[in-house]
């Protein structure tokens, strides 16, 4: 399903050429669940970018579904992302001021389905992820921050991705919600969605059935969790 | 559907945001209302000023005597006695292309009337003055031709005059007025032509041109002899002529030695035009300030607001919206707001205009192309500061856009 191969990520700023990611290589099978864990500035971001298409490696390559993702230009990383890849941030990153429903279907902007169908997706998406109908309509500032990262979860099912990729999704969260958002991570997975979790908290990547540690741009460790 | 999309979502985005939206749609309003009602003003104030030099006559031709001269000391301009009525008469009978000569002997006496006086013009004339000095009789009649022929002691009173000695609006028909202490008889009220302060042409009594003459300046000189041509196009012909008549008539050879001056109504336009121009561009500039202010004023907005929106610009690339689309929305925005403003602004510089021809009594005129300069220098500044940015951001990667503070 994922096929890393020697991913290597530069940055260059200046004269300084800074290696955030130097040669990984895994392979993820589909109905998954990984953690990818490592303290800032141990390159886990930069991958995490590289895996949700938002980047590019510098050498290389990237399989995901057998299409080579680092060969790809602009609009069709765009249309990459919108079809096989859902993302929950830990800044939640809902549009405000935007009704839950309305947030839901920002993926489906601009596609070639019609209101009524975005709609059902929205509300089946919303469901799924465990929201309230009551609060459909509500304005995404009105909300808790558990119900908005269950929104944000929800825009990234709408599409029904092959991955979901979540960057510390429970960051912002205190640790009641935190463990309910991780369930619904778990009931995900169990239901058939591949998930990759980027955290630093390791009590969070338990939630995991694999972890793949990295560090200084390498991967350290990758074990299994053993339940 | 990419159509509905987009002008649906840039509806839902310009009004989920409305402090925002509106305070750009103000800035582009108060930009394009003032550039509008400033030029409307200064262009309203050139035609009334062009309307009120229309209104001393039309395709007027004024002839005034030259400078006298002592031994090379120059008295002015009208100073010189060189006009006589048979001069007026003679281009009367003579020049082509004229509907009507006039001449006058205009000076200034004090006038009395049952315990009122007042100073003021006295216009000896003929009947043809009404026609070509655009005078018209409000109530009695005006000088007659027999009137001018006996030497008739008859006056004809402007509205002005006939307040000063009367009272405002008084019937003065048939009453008496003294000038230089000799009893004339009024015949006539003209109706006001307007204005005030120097060269009030309502303050003014006219009398048969040979009463002046043998009653009140006791000369056989005129002071001026307006001349009207039958089309404006004719008036340069008409000038010359008369001055080539008058040349004839008075012995002088050399152009440059005549002993009148002669000016048409063109050239009086064409001064004041000058004048007024400069009036216009000093409101233009005013104008010009306020478009500049104003521009800043829409690029501070816009720039803001797309810097704002950057990580939202980033969230909709990392959903896969394409950034096509996004530079699409933008610009819808930019240009919905400029539009709204511009359409607002319009209307509001139309009213205001309106409002100070009204209350402040100036006249005032909308012209197409401050309109048209208005909007596009809003409108270009808009699109431009609300479209580029939101497209360098476009075209950020998703995660420098989404981690942008």
């Amino acid at each position: 399903m994922i096929e890393c191969n020697n991913i290597c990520k530069t940055y260059v700023n200046g004269d300084v050429e800074t290696n955030a990611v130097s040669g990984i290589t895994f392979r993820i099978d589909k109905g998954d669940f990984v953690a990818i864990i490592g303290p800032s500035g141990s390159g886990k971001s930069t991958l995490m970018h590289i895996l949700g298409a938002l980047d590019t490696p510098t050498s290389g390559t990237y399989l995901l579904d057998g299409q080579d993702v680092s060969k790809l230009d602009d609009d069709q990383l765009s249309d990459l992302r919108r079809n096989k890849i859902g993302f929950v941030f830990q800044a939640f990153n809902l549009l405000p001021r935007t009704t839950v429903l309305r947030n839901v279907m920002l993926p489906l902007l601009y596609s070639d389905t019609t209101e009524k169908e975005r709609d059902q997706k929205a509300r089946k998406s919303l469901e799924y992820a465990g929201m309230e109908e009551g609060k459909f309509m509500n304005l995404s500032n009105q909300l808790s921050g558990g119900q908005m990262q269950r929104v944000a979860i929800a825009r990234a099912l709408i599409n029904d991705p092959a991955i979901i990729l979540a960057d510390e999704p429970t960051g912002n969260l205190d640790t009641k919600t935190s463990r309910i958002v991780m369930e619904t991570f778990q009931e995900l997975n169990r239901r058939g969605h591949t998930i990759i979790l980027i955290t630093h908290e390791p009590e969070v990547a338990l939630y995991a059935n694999r972890v793949i540690t990295v560090r200084d741009g390498v991967i350290e460790k990758d074990v299994k969790n053993v339940r | 559907m990419v159509a509905a999309d987009l002008l649906k979502e840039t509806v839902l985005s310009l009004s989920s945001n409305k402090v925002r939206s509106s305070l750009t749609v103000l800035g582009i309003v108060i930009g394009i209302a003032s550039v509008i009602t400033m030029v409307a003003i200064g262009q309203g104030a050139q035609s009334s000023i062009s309307a009120r030099i229309q209104s001393i006559g039309s395709n007027l031709i004024i002839i005034t005597p030259g400078a006298q001269r002592t031994g090379g000391v120059s008295a002015g301009q009208g100073s010189s006695q060189s006009l006589k009525i048979e001069d007026a008469t003679a281009i009367g009978s003579e020049v082509r292309s004229i509907s009507g000569v006039a001449p006058e002997d205009t000076h200034r006496y004090q006038v009395t009337a049952k315990g009122n006086n007042t100073n003021t013009q006295i216009t000896g004339t003929v009947p043809s003055y009404t026609d070509v000095r655009n005078v018209s009789v409000d109530t009695g009649t005006f000088v007659t031709e027999y009137q001018q022929q006996t030497s008739a002691k008859v006056a004809v009173l402007g509205p002005t005059a006939r307040d000063d000695l009367f009272g405002v609006g008084a019937d003065a028909i048939g009453q008496m007025i003294r000038i230089k202490n000799i009893e004339f008889q009024v015949i006539g009220v003209t109706l006001s032509k307007g204005g005030s302060g120097f060269n009030n042409a309502d303050d003014a009594i006219y009398v048969p041109i040979t009463t002046s003459q043998h009653y009140l300046s006791g000369s056989t000189y005129v002071t001026t002899v307006s001349v009207s041509a039958q089309d404006s196009t004719i008036i340069p012909t008409v000038q010359r002529d008369v001055t080539d008549l008058l040349l004839q008539r008075h012995g002088i050879s050399d152009p440059t030695a005549a002993d009148f001056s002669i000016m048409n109504q063109a050239d009086i336009i064409a001064t004041a035009s000058s004048i007024t121009g400069t009036f216009t561009i000093l409101l233009a500039s005013i104008a010009g300030i306020s478009l500049l202010v104003g521009g800043i004023g829409i690029m501070n907005m816009m720039l803001t607001t797309v810097t704002e929106r950057t990580r939202e610009i980033g969230l909709r690339k990392a959903v896969g919206i394409r950034k096509a689309y996004i530079n699409m929305q933008f610009l819808m925005e930019a240009v919905m707001l400029t539009f709204l403003g511009g359409a607002l602004g319009i209307i509001l510089g139309w009213v205001a205009s309106v409002l100070v021809s009204n209350f402040a009594g100036l006249t005032t005129q909308v012209s197409t192309s401050s309109i048209l300069l208005a909007f596009g220098v809003s409108a270009a500044v808009g699109i431009l500061f609300g479209f580029y940015p939101a497209r360098r951001a476009a075209n950020l990667s998703p995660m420098e856009a989404l981690r942008y503070e």
